[in-house]
């Protein structure tokens, strides 16, 4: 260790003028370390990623592995399956992060404002239970309460309604709810600490002339959380299309295909089939997908109010 | 500023050198195999691993210094083997020892995971008591052999002999086609109702389960006698999905959407292979399954679910083919081996294990304790094997009739698409004849061009 030192510090200790360069040079150092496990733990990674999606690399069966080009990805828009997967995860998306999360997110917040203080802690503990669940624990919670015989069937049959078998019938839609279920509460800390920020004085004046409860909701607190809202919608977006062992626990993504989204297909490809360099290419993709809802959702939080 | 930055840097460096140390440091002890085996995923049933507990503790004796340390994994078969293969990419995972399906054993073969046996295998004297079925079971296409087959299975079909006296069928069921079947699962769904009445598996949760247990059941019955349907040895092709195909599609089919077969979310669940054994059968909500020789074993006293008085409910045919073409009954055939993998460090230890493991007296025990089907003469011989289960002779006797697996690297694969075929069939989103070209299309993919259409082979 003591020749590390010497060695490494040999460089620094050289006189030399301080100029601009130089005081830049020293500014980014402390930050060497963590650089270094970025690009170590994180680029490392994601490289050796992008290498493998132009090979045939294969998990068993095949004992060399070759560079193939584009055709993983020539495979994967020629796939069926693959174009099932991407639109299976846009509706996953969609239904449940956007509509669901954000929204449900945003009421729910609304509505804890107003409430009593013993209210919304307990409802604010209740709903911050299911996030801290582990989502393996999640899944086979939601598992339980769809299934045929769980407690969703139980509740409609002592309602005298029709049951329905959810998993088989509407694997998406089930999958779906489970995924708000558990995600919501995110969406709501963020809501609650971004209306907490809206001074009181603002919506006084409005109530003052006299606008109504809605009307202030739209014209006062939503322009004034939009950067909140921007924030809420890209986390809540990217974490959903990254879903795998909620779905994989609770339908492994069937039956048939029926809920197979693109993370599931990739580990179905990968490990399943044992096509690691297709499986990885797929994840690129993926990677492009949440990029693309970033950028929109980038461009969307610059504007200035 | 400046006196703290060498100090930070030489920090980062002590890491990256440590990380370094620790990446690579931890080699294999010279002195220990490393075992790696699958755990049931029943947490009643314990087999293997008492059996191989007992084994290790022979082992240590015999060769004093030396230590086993027995990795299981606990997963359903298509995980375990994904874990065992990702352990054998590196030397750093890889255990000495793994126990293999003879199913995936070429394509582990292909991918290079896997050592020759032949040196051990030559000065073995034990191997002359292996049928040749069974040496032939882990024989690559280079001709080495790498494993030694520790038991085998056959196939056939479990009936409730009290659901059949309500239905009004006989307790020697026999039946001697395909429509036989058929006809029995419908008259029970119509006198016995609240039963299930006939168990195929199907889909893709169970993996090769529902291909082995289910499909192939079926699909080797619809040729004439020593047709392959999947592959032929011959040409080294690929068989196309052709009117056997469809058709063993159109049962699954039939049986699924007259509501003769278990739910279809229940068929289609991972877990069903387990539901069969320890619930459908012992508490008579199954009239029929098409199940494998080894489920007795979980009704043992010291199984999972015991029923030690099974024998008396339940009566055992053979299946039947097609239209009860020659032979007239079907079969198929697995197993699982013990094999030696290439990154091991101590190989030869680890062959002493296997020579351990497959001492006359354990292999004995093997096949009883886990109700496999021998495959050395001197066990199917032994007593304590012939005596030690009701319908030991029967499945024995279907040995007869069995047919094996391709033993290509792509089997897992095809055996994949076989399965999303079933599930497509089963559920009807695709018909028999949809499901079979789209299985059609993959095969291609997977053989790269190499198939062949059916009825030529």
């Amino acid at each position: 260790m003591t020749t590390a030192t010497k060695v490494a510090a040999a460089p620094t200790v050289t006189p030399a003028p301080p100029g601009p360069r130089r005081g830049r040079l020293l500014r980014w150092l402390p930050l060497a370390p963590a650089t270094a496990m970025l690009l170590l733990f994180l680029g490392g990674p994601i490289v050796y990623c992008v290498y493998i999606a132009f090979t045939d690399m294969q998990l068993t069966g095949a004992s060399t592995t070759d560079f193939v080009g584009l055709d993983n990805f020539r495979r994967a828009f020629g796939d069926e399956d693959f174009r099932n997967a991407v639109v299976l995860t846009l509706v996953f998306t969609l239904l449940s992060s956007l509509v669901g999360q954000n929204t449900l997110g945003l009421g729910l917040a609304a509505l804890m404002q107003r409430a009593s203080a013993p209210v919304r802690t307990l409802t604010g503990s209740i709903v911050i239970a299911a996030w801290v669940v582990p989502e393996i624990v999640a899944g086979f919670l939601l598992y339980a309460f769809f299934r045929r015989e769980g407690t969703l069937n139980a509740l409609l049959d002592w309602l005298g309604l029709p049951s329905q078998n959810w998993l088989y019938t509407l694997p998406i839609l089930a999958v779906s709810f489970a995924n708000v279920w558990r995600g919501t509460a995110f969406s709501m800390l963020i809501y609650s600490a971004a209306l907490s920020e809206i001074p009181k004085e603002i919506t006084e004046a409005a109530q003052v002339d006299g606008a109504g409860g809605l009307r202030r909701f739209w014209h006062i607190t939503l322009p004034m959380i939009r950067r909140s809202i921007g924030t809420n919608l890209m986390l809540n977006t990217l974490q959903t299309l990254s879903v795998f062992g909620l779905i994989w626990a609770m339908t492994r993504g069937g039956p048939g295909n029926r809920s197979q989204t693109l993370p599931v297909f990739m580990y179905d490809q990968a490990f399943n089939k044992s096509l690691i360099g297709y499986g990885t290419a797929v994840a690129l993709l993926l990677l492009l997908v949440g990029a693309l809802f970033s950028v929109v959702y980038l461009r969307l939080m610059r504007e200035e109010v | 500023m400046r006196p703290t930055a060498p100090l930070i840097l030489a920090a980062t460096l002590t890491a990256a050198v440590g990380l370094t140390a620790c990446g690579g440091g931890s080699g294999s002890d010279p002195d220990t195999v490393k075992v790696a085996y699958n755990r049931s995923t029943d947490n009643k049933i314990r087999f293997k691993d008492n059996h191989l507990a007992e084994v290790k503790k022979q082992f240590e004796k015999a060769h004093p210094g030396k230590k086993v340390k027995l990795i299981p994994i606990q997963a359903q078969d298509n995980d375990y083997a994904t874990k065992v293969q990702q352990m054998m990419r590196s030397p750093k995972t890889a255990p000495d020892l793994v126990y293999e399906d003879t199913f995936r054993i070429n394509s582990d073969i292909k991918a290079g995971y896997l050592r020759p046996l032949d040196d051990y295998l030559a000065t073995w004297k034990s191997w002359d008591q292996f049928v040749d079925t069974a040496k032939a079971a882990a024989k690559a296409e280079d001709g080495k052999t790498y494993g030694v087959p520790d038991g085998t299975d056959t196939r056939g079909l479990w009936f409730n002999k009290e659901i059949f006296a309500k239905a009004g069928l006989p307790a020697d069921w026999a039946p001697k086609n395909w429509d036989d079947v058929l006809d029995a699962a419908r008259t029970i769904k119509k006198k016995v109702p609240g039963v299930i009445p006939l168990n195929v598996y199907t889909g893709k949760a169970p993996g090769e389960t529902s291909v082995m247990q289910g499909f192939e059941m079926l699909l080797y019955g619809t040729g004439d006698a020593g047709a392959h349907p999947l592959y032929d040895p011959k040409a080294k092709k690929w068989v196309t999905g052709g009117k056997g195909f469809q058709d063993a599609l159109t049962f699954l089919r039939t049986v699924y959407s007259e509501k003769l077969g278990p739910d279809i979310s229940d068929a289609l669940d991972p877990n069903v292979g387990t539901t069969v054994y320890s619930e459908w059968l012992p508490e008579g909500k199954l009239a029929i399954a098409l199940d494998g020789s080894w489920l007795g074993q979980n009704w043992l006293k010291t199984g999972g679910k015991p029923w030690p008085e099974w024998s008396r409910t339940l009566g055992l045919a053979a299946m039947p083919t097609q239209h009860g073409q020659a032979p007239g009954k079907v079969s198929m055939s697995g197993g699982w081996t013990w094999a030696i993998s290439a990154k091991s460090k101590n190989p030869d230890l680890a062959w002493k294990f296997i020579e351990q493991l497959q001492t006359k007296d354990n292999a004995v025990t093997w096949d009883v304790v886990d109700a496999q089907i021998a495959v050395r003469k001197d066990v199917a011989r032994d007593p304590e094997y012939t005596s030690s289960m009701p319908g030991i002779t029967f499945f024995t006797s279907l040995v007869t009739y069995t047919h094996y697996r391709p033993t290509t690297p792509v089997y897992p694969q095809v055996s994949t698409a076989i399965g999303e075929a079933t599930e497509a069939a089963t559920t009807g989103d695709s018909s028999p004849e949809k499901a079979a070209a789209s299985y059609d299309d993959q095969l291609k993919s997977i053989a790269d061009g190499a198939t062949v259409a059916a009825g030529r082979g």
